[in-house]
């Protein structure tokens, strides 16, 4: 009765569950790339990044996806606009 | 033009690469086709069982490969198909008696005179796989709908595309259409969209499987049976034939309120 009872709560099945968690751990399998390192790689991408230009922080998304079974890394970090620098 | 060669494989054990093997040499058989099976699973033989030849063995895979017989002595006649053959593994080897290039001169030797040679892998990603998709014209990979097995199944995927064997077809063994329903077992969907490869099959749990591998006679021929359907459909689609996906909802009850499960 699991099922019919996390329905009424609206809370996720186990099957919903397990696919998320899929989803995650192929990412990191296919790429051979553990979670711990995904976030370490970020944080010294923007660092370097950040050396060159100036960017916005809070809003920079790096992201393992897929199409089909490839793997792409993207990035994507908006850089703070020049009228925003000069008013510090 | 020779035989084509399938091997059906899957990271993980337990999921129904055996059982999947003995099915559709049976129905392939039963469609009038002449075929061989190998069991590459050396130190753990179990096809010859599950087809009930266990009884009829004189070599293996093993003799064969080192020169003690030729492949025709070691290949074992079905009780019920006269063109259907079993190479059962060596049980007392381990798999670095065989290499993959033996398995590549066995199949091209077995090629001329017969339609389908369909090889059953041992589980993991070591010798034993890399001897069983060898001298593979198709891979058939076997997961059931259950994290570690796609999980698993995954890697193989990989592995199969980097050894230039792929892309690989997916079986989905031992689906339970009232689990999915609860909401407690994945889909095939799900997997279908996890693991992104062709989707061959589906084969329910059916517990009339180990029944018939209780008696040695595979389910495919239990024309009532689900999972016999589901092999005998496999068959046909691996000949090239288009059968639909069957149809595995279970029955109505309580939980159909909430209509189909998709995401
Ligand atoms: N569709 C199915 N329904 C019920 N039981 C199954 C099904 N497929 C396989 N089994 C059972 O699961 C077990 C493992 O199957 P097997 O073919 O030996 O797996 P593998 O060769 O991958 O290790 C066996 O006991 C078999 O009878
Ligand atoms: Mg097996």
């Amino acid at each position: 009765m699991s099922g019919f009872v996390d329905k009424l709560l609206n809370k996720p099945s186990s099957a919903d569950t397990a696919r998320q968690r899929l989803q995650l751990v192929l990412i990191h399998d296919r790429a051979n790339l553990p979670p711990g390192q995904i976030d370490m790689m970020k944080e010294e991408l923007i660092r370097v990044i950040s050396k060159y230009v100036e960017i916005d922080r809070a809003k920079a998304e790096i992201a393992v996806e897929n199409e089909g079974r490839e793997q792409r890394l993207t990035i994507n970090i908006p850089l703070v606009a020049e009228s925003r620098r000069y008013q510090g | 033009m020779g035989a084509k060669v399938v091997t059906i494989t899957s990271g993980k054990g337990g999921v129904g690469k055996t059982t999947t093997t003995a099915n559709l040499a049976v129905a392939l058989a039963s469609l009038g086709y002449k075929v061989t099976c190998m069991d590459s699973d050396i130190g753990l033989r179990n096809l010859d069982v599950v087809l009930g030849l266990e009884n009829r063995i004189v070599y293996d895979l093993v003799d064969v490969v080192e020169g003690r017989c030729r492949i025709r002595q070691a290949m074992i006649r079905d009780k019920k198909f006269p063109e259907l053959y079993l190479i059962p593994a060596a049980q007392t080897r381990d798999k670095s008696a065989v290499s993959p290039s033996d398995m590549i001169r066995l199949c091209d030797e077995l090629k001329p005179d017969m339609d389908w040679v369909i090889i059953d892998s041992p589980a993991g990603i070591e010798r034993g796989f890399k001897n069983a998709i060898a001298p593979a014209d198709v891979v058939l990979v076997i997961t059931n709908p259950e994290v570690s097995a796609v999980r698993d199944a995954d890697r193989i995927i990989g592995l199969i595309e980097a050894e230039q064997k792929g892309p690989a077809h997916l079986i989905i063994n031992r689906l339970n259409p009232a689990l999915v329903k609860k909401g407690d077992m994945l889909t095939a969907e799900d997997v279908v969209n996890l693991l992104a490869i062709d989707l061959l099959g589906i084969v329910p749990e059916d517990e009339n499987v180990v029944a018939s591998t209780n008696r040695g006679t595979p389910i495919v021929l239990e024309t009532h049976s689900k999972a016999g359907q589901a092999f005998m459909n496999i068959a046909k689609r691996l000949n090239g034939d288009e059968i639909p996906l069957m149809n595995l909802d279970g029955k109505g009850n309580i939980f159909s309120i909430f209509g189909k499960r998709t995401k």
